[in-house]
């Protein structure tokens, strides 16, 4: 198992490289000079010689490369172009807020969705399946911003139950500015999510161990939540590592729509303001925390999962 | 001989399939949906239709009326432009992110997820590590860092959701070419002297195709539903470029509180059965070319 893990481990160091190896080509070599970007409409060449020499643009591409990955081993990006903070603490700051905004979310979609797809699963093939499975994917089938838009607009604005947007950064007061995130957020996890549980279960029903179950007189009751749900709970552990680094990402769009100071209206703005070493650290700290989830993720089923071979 | 031999002839998977999809109204339905909608869009693409989406027809902001004729039904925007017209200019945005995408996305998925499965080795190695890579990078942020780095524009768009979006594809391909390559067929078409490009793309790649059908369709979806919310945050079709669902929406976001809700209820109910069509296509695909289904 030792060995597994440190074999996985190492694994993860190409890929790592290689992901900030992308992002790094991408926004320094790709597109246009981050040094006029940065100087402005009405530079001259000897500012932007200027620009570029503090932003170390000057030096061959490795030497940039390694000064990236030295900023990403001392967590230090620099400063913002619009606000001069430095970055780490805002990312700090937002990452809290990000969080604190996601996970209760989260947690809630998760439970609804998973006794949503066990029933289904159990109903499997009969009208009660396809009329679910036929609602959720037409609610897939409404953007993202309709959601958002229209629960603002009649849940806060006509309705007045909850705030049409704010924050406050009481760990209780926040609560009450969350509500109606929160209820949009169902809107949107739960038909996506409903589904993929929907075929775990399904996946594990037709098992043979379930066959034998039945065989030897076990009611389903028992065959569903003894067995199959204990068996699908690798797969559902799976999926709430992988999502965790996107929990702390936040939520780009309910976040900038309710004036939310996490991570995710920290992008939108960054884009709205083309601030790049904000997008460009942003990006890079995403990435590097999906990749040590990811690896999470597979030692932790390494671990559940006798079956897993450890090669 | 021949005569009996063409008298037992079995069915193919593809007339099965097909006489699966026929049977399936769901199906019938949805493929009239996407026709519908790609004839509309070629009528746009030819200049046949809504070509005078940005004439000012009546006031700013007229609501929606029955009585004027059919620009006047979803009502006006704010420079009175008819909100039909726009949706159906919209039409042909969200298809045409779709088609590019799709067109960029589904070769480049076939291609490395073939090579991988088929060559394995240092080349499956080296696929693997680039799709890893790619698919480490969580999507919307990798949209963003392109167009950061490339700029903004519905061109730009389009060709960063064709990039980004081979990774699932591949990985499905791969896995079906590691199934095949070892089949007997492939090895008869060896013996025979069929190189690897003979067995890559005569032998195998039809036995796969349906996938390859599936991933077009299903990229459809991804690229409609994209483009609103890249647009959204900025990163799509500028204003003044042209007219998408996408800016309909966002400019949504000013209007619902003054009461103007015909612009985001017009873009809405033109995209609501498209997604929804390619969604319950791609399912149906998936279900008349799945053995397993077989009776």
């Amino acid at each position: 198992m030792f060995a597994y893990i440190v074999r996985r481990g190492l694994y993860a160091i190409p890929i790592m490289l290689g992901t900030v190896f992308l992002l790094f080509f991408l926004f320094n070599f790709a597109g246009d000079d981050p040094a006029l970007v940065k100087a402005g409409k009405h530079a001259t060449a000897e500012s932007i010689a200027t620009i570029r020499a503090e932003m170390g643009l000057d030096q061959p591409w490795y030497v940039q490369y390694g000064n990236l990955l030295s900023q990403i081993a001392r967590f230090d990006f620099g400063r913002s172009w619009n606000t001069n903070l430095k970055i780490t603490d805002m990312v700090a700051e937002g990452a809290g807020t990000s969080f604190s905004l996601t996970f209760p979310a989260f947690i809630m979609s998760t439970l609804l969705s998973m006794i949503i797809g066990i029933f289904v699963a159990f109903k499997r093939g009969t009208i009660i399946d396809k009329t679910i499975v036929t609602i959720a994917v037409g609610m897939q089938s409404i953007s993202v911003l309709v959601y958002i838009l229209a629960g603002q607009y009649f849940l806060a604005y006509k309705m007045g139950w909850f705030p049409i947007s704010g924050y406050e950064p009481g760990i209780f007061e926040r609560w009450g500015y969350f509500a109606l995130p929160w209820v949009i957020w169902l809107f949107l996890a739960v038909a996506p999510e409903m589904r993929f549980y929907r075929t775990v279960f399904l996946d594990e029903m037709y098992q043979d161990y379930v066959r034998t179950a039945k065989s030897k007189g076990l009611d389903t009751k028992t065959i569903m939540f003894r067995h199959v749900l204990r068996n699908a709970l690798i797969p559902i552990l799976t999926n709430l590592i992988i999502s965790l680094p996107f929990l702390i990402l936040g939520s780009l769009l309910l976040e900038s729509f309710f004036g939310i100071p996490g991570l995710g209206g920290l992008v939108v703005k960054a884009i709205a303001n083309g601030d790049r070493p904000v997008i460009y650290a942003l990006t890079v700290l995403g990435t590097i925390a999906y990749v040590i989830f990811n690896l999470l993720s597979d030692i932790m089923y390494a671990v559940v999962d006798p079956r897993v071979q450890l090669k | 001989m021949k005569k009996l031999a063409s008298k037992v002839k079995g069915n193919s998977l593809w007339s099965d399939a097909l006489r699966r999809l026929l049977d399936d109204n769901l199906a019938v339905v949805s493929f009239v949906t996407i026709v519908a909608y790609v004839v509309v869009a070629g009528f746009v693409s030819l200049g046949w239709m809504a070509t005078s989406w940005q004439d000012q027809i009546g006031a700013s902001q007229l609501p929606p009326s029955l009585s004027n004729g059919f620009e006047y039904i979803m009502g006006l925007d704010i420079f009175g432009r008819s909100v039909v017209l726009k949706t159906v200019q919209g039409a042909y945005t969200a298809l045409y992110v779709g088609l590019v995408s799709s067109m960029i996305s589904v070769p480049i998925g076939v291609i490395m997820g073939a090579s991988a499965g088929y060559f394995g080795g240092w080349i499956d190695d080296l696929i693997t590590w680039i799709y890893t890579t790619l698919s480490n990078i969580p999507e919307i942020l990798l949209l963003v860092a392109f167009a950061t780095a490339f700029g903004k524009g519905i061109e730009t768009m389009a060709v960063a959701l064709g990039m980004t979006t081979w990774v699932g594809l591949a990985r499905l391909i791969r896995a079906e070419f590691i199934k095949h390559k070892n089949r007997e067929y492939v090895a008869a078409a060896h013996a025979l002297g069929g190189g690897h490009v003979r067995r890559i793309f005569r032998h195998i790649l039809p036995n796969v195709l349906h996938i390859i059908i599936i991933g077009f369709s299903l990229r459809f979806v991804v690229a409609i539903k994209s483009e609103v919310v890249l647009t959204f945050l900025g990163l799509g079709m500028e204003i003044g470029e042209g007219s998408s669902w996408g800016l309909m929406i966002s400019d949504a976001s000013g209007e619902l509180v003054q009461g103007i809700w015909w612009g985001l209820a017009s873009a809405t109910m033109a995209m609501f059965p498209i997604v929804l069509a390619f969604s319950l296509f791609s399912d149906a695909l998936r279900d008349a070319f799945d053995p397993k289904l077989r009776t």
